[in-house]
């Protein structure tokens, strides 16, 4: 148990897939505005992430290695389109907001990468722990850059009002520049730079 | 038409407005020469692919496509994503081969770009939003050169700025990752800039 844990947490922290390994940086990037997108679309990558990982370290002694790529995208888009499907069919508002990008964690980097880089020279149960950390890490990122833009962008969490607006005779006068692609740069680049900080002081 | 190619290429930059191909663009930034090679594979790939995939889309895939085979209610648009990157995956190696056979040069230059570029999410993007706002053939052609276009100068300015960022007496704090963020986030701010040109 100890072990499992120590291994999640290296995963979320010490290598934390968005801002250690620098992957999967197109889709945080595009779905933090609200905190409501970034945690669907983290459950999105969680179950397409763990289930990839399981599934292509389950079938690593059978994946000839010429035909190891196509094999793995295929898995991986296959995963993806019965998310995008389930997402659609309960959460059609939802859906509509993440437009294409729950689609596009087929090309996540992620998902190949740890697929080509874990679950390829590793068991089952390990690779699913490993699936879990990285999808974990990126949820946390995701969610907390979510929270940052939507709290000082509109005032809200999860769509529930908590800094009072000036237009409403509050006091909180939202910052537009939130909502808009470049505070995304800043904020991922304010993860990296503390991130690969702490871990450089750590041992 | 010009309108379309200009909203694609600035306005609605796939890499600074929808944070598409960002691994891509941190990878392949070090250097200009590099990310020339890098921004002629990505238009190369992107034009063909593009409006193939608007043929597969619209022939095969696309609710009623079948109507002329006896099957009006047939839909196999939830197919759409694992033939885009089936094709994507295909182009890719075929213009490897065509690249390889008669430019021997360009495709040396290009070297491990060209496979990689199949996991680029600009790529996928840019068919996933010619279906989804429902572009004609002759735009779809449009709209992939104009992105890929915006794309390509996109990395290269970056990488211009990372050289110089880069300079000869770097230390610590220039050489970290998070400065590149910095960079592409300032680049972002002034493409907002255009999102205030009004084209007739």
């Amino acid at each position: 148990m100890r072990s499992f844990l120590r291994k999640l947490s290296h995963s979320i922290v010490d290598d934390n897939p968005v801002a250690v390994q620098l992957l999967g940086i197109c889709s945080a990037l595009a779905v933090t505005k609200t905190v409501a997108t970034a945690l669907v679309m983290s459950a999105a990558l969680t179950a397409v992430l763990v289930a990839s990982n399981g599934i292509i370290s389950a079938l690593r002694r059978v994946i000839p290695h010429s035909t190891r790529l196509v094999l793995q995208i295929t898995i991986i888009a296959t995963l993806v389109i019965v998310t995008d499907q389930i997402i659609a069919a309960f959460a059609p508002a939802m859906s509509r907001q993440l437009s294409v990008f729950v689609s596009l964690i087929i090309t996540n980097c992620i998902v190949l990468g740890r697929a080509e880089a874990f679950a390829m020279s590793h068991g089952v149960g390990e690779s699913l722990v490993d699936g879990l950390g990285n999808a974990l890490g990126y949820g946390l990122l995701l969610t907390t850059v979510g929270a940052v833009r939507e709290l000082l962008g509109a005032g809200a969490l999860l769509g529930q009002r908590v800094l009072p607006l000036v237009q409403d005779g509050g006091w909180f006068e939202p910052l537009a520049i939130l909502h808009l692609p470049p505070a995304g740069f800043f904020l991922i680049a304010g993860f990296v730079w503390l991130l690969q900080r702490t871990r450089r002081v750590a041992p | 038409m010009i309108d379309l190619f200009i909203r694609a290429a600035f306005v609605e930059n796939l890499a600074l407005a929808f944070f598409l191909g960002i691994c891509t663009l941190l990878g392949g930034s070090r250097r200009v020469g590099t990310a020339a090679g890098l921004g002629v594979a990505i238009t190369l790939v992107m034009v063909f692919t593009v409006p193939l995939n608007y043929l597969v889309f619209h022939g095969l895939l696309a609710p009623a496509a079948w109507t002329w085979a006896g099957m009006p209610e047939l839909d196999l648009s939830h197919l759409s994503l694992i033939c885009f990157i089936g094709l994507i995956a295909a182009t890719v190696h075929v213009l490897e081969l065509v690249l390889d056979r008669f430019f021997p040069a360009l495709a040396q230059a290009l070297g491990i770009f060209l496979p990689l570029i199949t996991v680029n999410c600009a790529i996928l993007g840019g068919s996933l939003f010619m279906v989804d706002r429902h572009y004609s053939l002759t735009e779809s052609v449009v709209f992939a050169l104009g992105s890929s276009v915006g794309w390509a100068l996109a990395v290269m300015a970056l990488a211009a700025i990372r050289e110089r960022i880069d300079g000869p007496d770097r230390d610590e704090a220039s050489r970290s990752q998070a400065l590149v963020f910095v960079a592409i986030g300032v680049m972002s701010m002034g493409y907002l800039v255009f999102s205030g040109v009004q084209l007739a």
